[in-house]
């Protein structure tokens, strides 16, 4: 789905979690470009 | 050695900071450089009767419990009966804070106007707990050129017409961990969490004399250039408050400090080390005005323009007062990742199967209780209501409620956000005295303390943290 994609992840505290979502980038075959979680509160 | 340890009593202050509120973070760095905006967040400032009478700051203070809040909107309302002093505390207006800041300030930093110093002079003089506690001789010393002291680097305070009030000045020039603005956020934690161990000894008939030890939840960080975050916050409030036997150490963990802070005040008199041991929380000046272009945005108020504080007693097993269940203690496990399920199933299911209790057991949990009306503006959503909800789908995924039940299931265990966004305050700290007086009254049995903690903001780990503690009714 992410072949030859750099993808910028912002995970969520209360979501999901920054690794969490950058881990599916990579299995689906992409790049993480920068990822952080934020707290929104 | 006692078998258990209870919550004896539990204290709640605010403190009205409308003037103060410009130097939290988000103000500070965004109303600088546009003058239309300063004056828009000057103009939507609320005055101390509308703070007062706001009706979540009422639920905080005890003057109705969370789930009797009238239907939203509350700004612009006020809660029938609202008054400065309520069943667990009071909400101070920004006067007194400054001759507070003065009142607690051993390092003579802060320069008071003479208007302002007369003023809280004279109202402090009449507060039913700073006049006998507190020594209000510092604010004669304080008094002085306000402008002058700006003049010479000091941090100007202004009031909330915009008038200067005070000046700050650093600790030492060469020094950041000494700035005047970490000094201000040091000092209005320091001056809060005094207010709130005051009110928690002598609301409640306590002897500062007896209390041992005293743990520090709060979220600033004092220290020097060679160590930041040395400490010791809890130190610096019990002597403020006169706790002359105690000493004290501080809990960091972001949001999430007062669950283990209440877990080790526990273990610490169960285990016999101490008899008397006091969590207190300061508040948290740099989250004033935390979302305040949504707030704008939505016609509302500046609504973050309340420090907050909080006070607790553990003591040995009186018989009376609510048991803290060390037995039933849940924590975010280094194992557990990041998944919010995951977190969940470590704070809300294994402390309970620890002591072969179902969800449904839980008369309520208390979980971060940020006030929706403050957080929605901004995007953030309903915090409260989200936490609900996925506890409740928890209990349905695990068989004990059908999904049609989840609704039911977050009405009868939750309740609505009530607390100022002052991230610690707001983590199940803040039911703590409504916890108490149920569970003393008997008409719940059991309430699970939960709270989670952003470990990933400080950049020294991805991961997050948590805690969660049972506290059970003592009525046999």
């Amino acid at each position: 789905m992410f072949d030859g994609k750099q993808v910028i992840v912002i995970g969520e505290r209360d979501g999901i979690a920054g690794p969490a979502i950058a881990a599916c980038v990579v299995a689906a075959g992409g790049s993480v470009a920068f990822m952080a979680t934020e707290c929104f509160v | 050695m006692p078998d258990a340890a209870v919550v004896r009593a539990a204290s709640m202050v605010l403190a009205h900071a409308p003037g103060l509120a410009r130097h939290g973070s988000k103000p500070a760095r965004t109303l600088p450089a546009d003058p239309a905006l300063q004056a828009s967040f000057r103009d939507s400032l609320r005055t101390f009767p509308d703070a007062v009478g706001y009706p979540p700051h009422q639920a905080y203070l005890g003057g109705c419990h969370p789930r009797e809040l009238p239907p939203r909107p509350w700004a612009g309302t006020q809660l029938p009966g609202a008054g400065r002093f309520a069943p667990f505390g009071e909400l101070m207006p920004e006067d007194e804070l400054l001759g507070l800041l003065a009142a607690v300030d051993e390092f003579d930093l802060l320069t008071l106007g003479p208007e302002i110093a007369e003023r809280a002079a004279k109202r402090l003089a009449a507060h039913p707990l700073a006049a006998s506690h507190l020594d209000l001789s510092r604010l004669s010393a304080a008094t002085g050129d306000a402008a002058g002291a700006v003049r010479s680097g000091a941090l100007p305070l202004y009031d909330a017409a915009g008038v200067l009030a005070a000046g700050l000045r650093g600790g030492h020039e060469q020094d950041e961990a000494l700035t005047a603005p970490v000094l201000l956020e040091n000092l209005a934690c320091k001056a809060t969490g005094t207010l709130a161990l005051l009110h928690l000894m002598h609301d409640h008939g306590l002897d500062p004399a007896a209390v041992q030890y005293t743990i520090s939840c709060s979220e600033e960080a004092v220290g020097d250039r060679y160590q930041r975050g040395g400490g010791n916050m809890a130190k610096a409030i019990a002597s403020a408050a006169g706790l002359a036997e105690s000493s004290g150490a501080d809990v960091k963990d972001f949001c999430a400090a007062p669950i283990p802070a209440l877990v080790m005040a526990a273990s610490l008199v169960v285990a016999g080390v101490f008899e008397q041991v006091a969590v207190v929380a300061g508040g948290s000046l740099p989250k004033l005005g935390m979302k305040f272009e949504g707030h704008l945005k939505h016609r509302l108020p500046v609504l973050e323009d309340v420090i907050a504080g909080a006070a607790v007693l553990v003591t040995g097993d009186d018989g009376v007062s609510p048991r803290i269940r060390l037995d039933a203690v849940g924590r975010h496990r280094v194992s557990s990742g990041g998944a919010g399920a995951q977190i969940l199933h470590d704070l809300a299911v294994r402390p309970l199967e620890a002591v072969g209790l179902a969800m449904s057991d839980v008369d309520t949990y208390a979980t971060e209780l940020h006030n929706p009306e403050i957080t929605e503006p901004q995007g953030s959503g309903d915090v409260a209501a989200r936490n609900y909800r996925t506890i409740a789908a928890l209990a349905a995924r695990r068989g004990e409620i059908d999904k049609d039940s989840i609704d039911a299931f977050v009405t009868r265990h939750g309740m609505p956000g009530f607390a100022p966004t002052q991230g610690h305050i707001a983590s199940a700290l803040c039911y703590l005295p409504h916890a108490l007086a149920e569970l003393r009254a008997g008409t719940v049995q059991r309430v699970l303390l939960m709270a989670k903690g952003s470990l990933f903001l400080g950049r020294m780990s991805q991961r997050s943290d948590g805690m969660s503690v049972l506290l059970e009714s003592n009525r046999r």
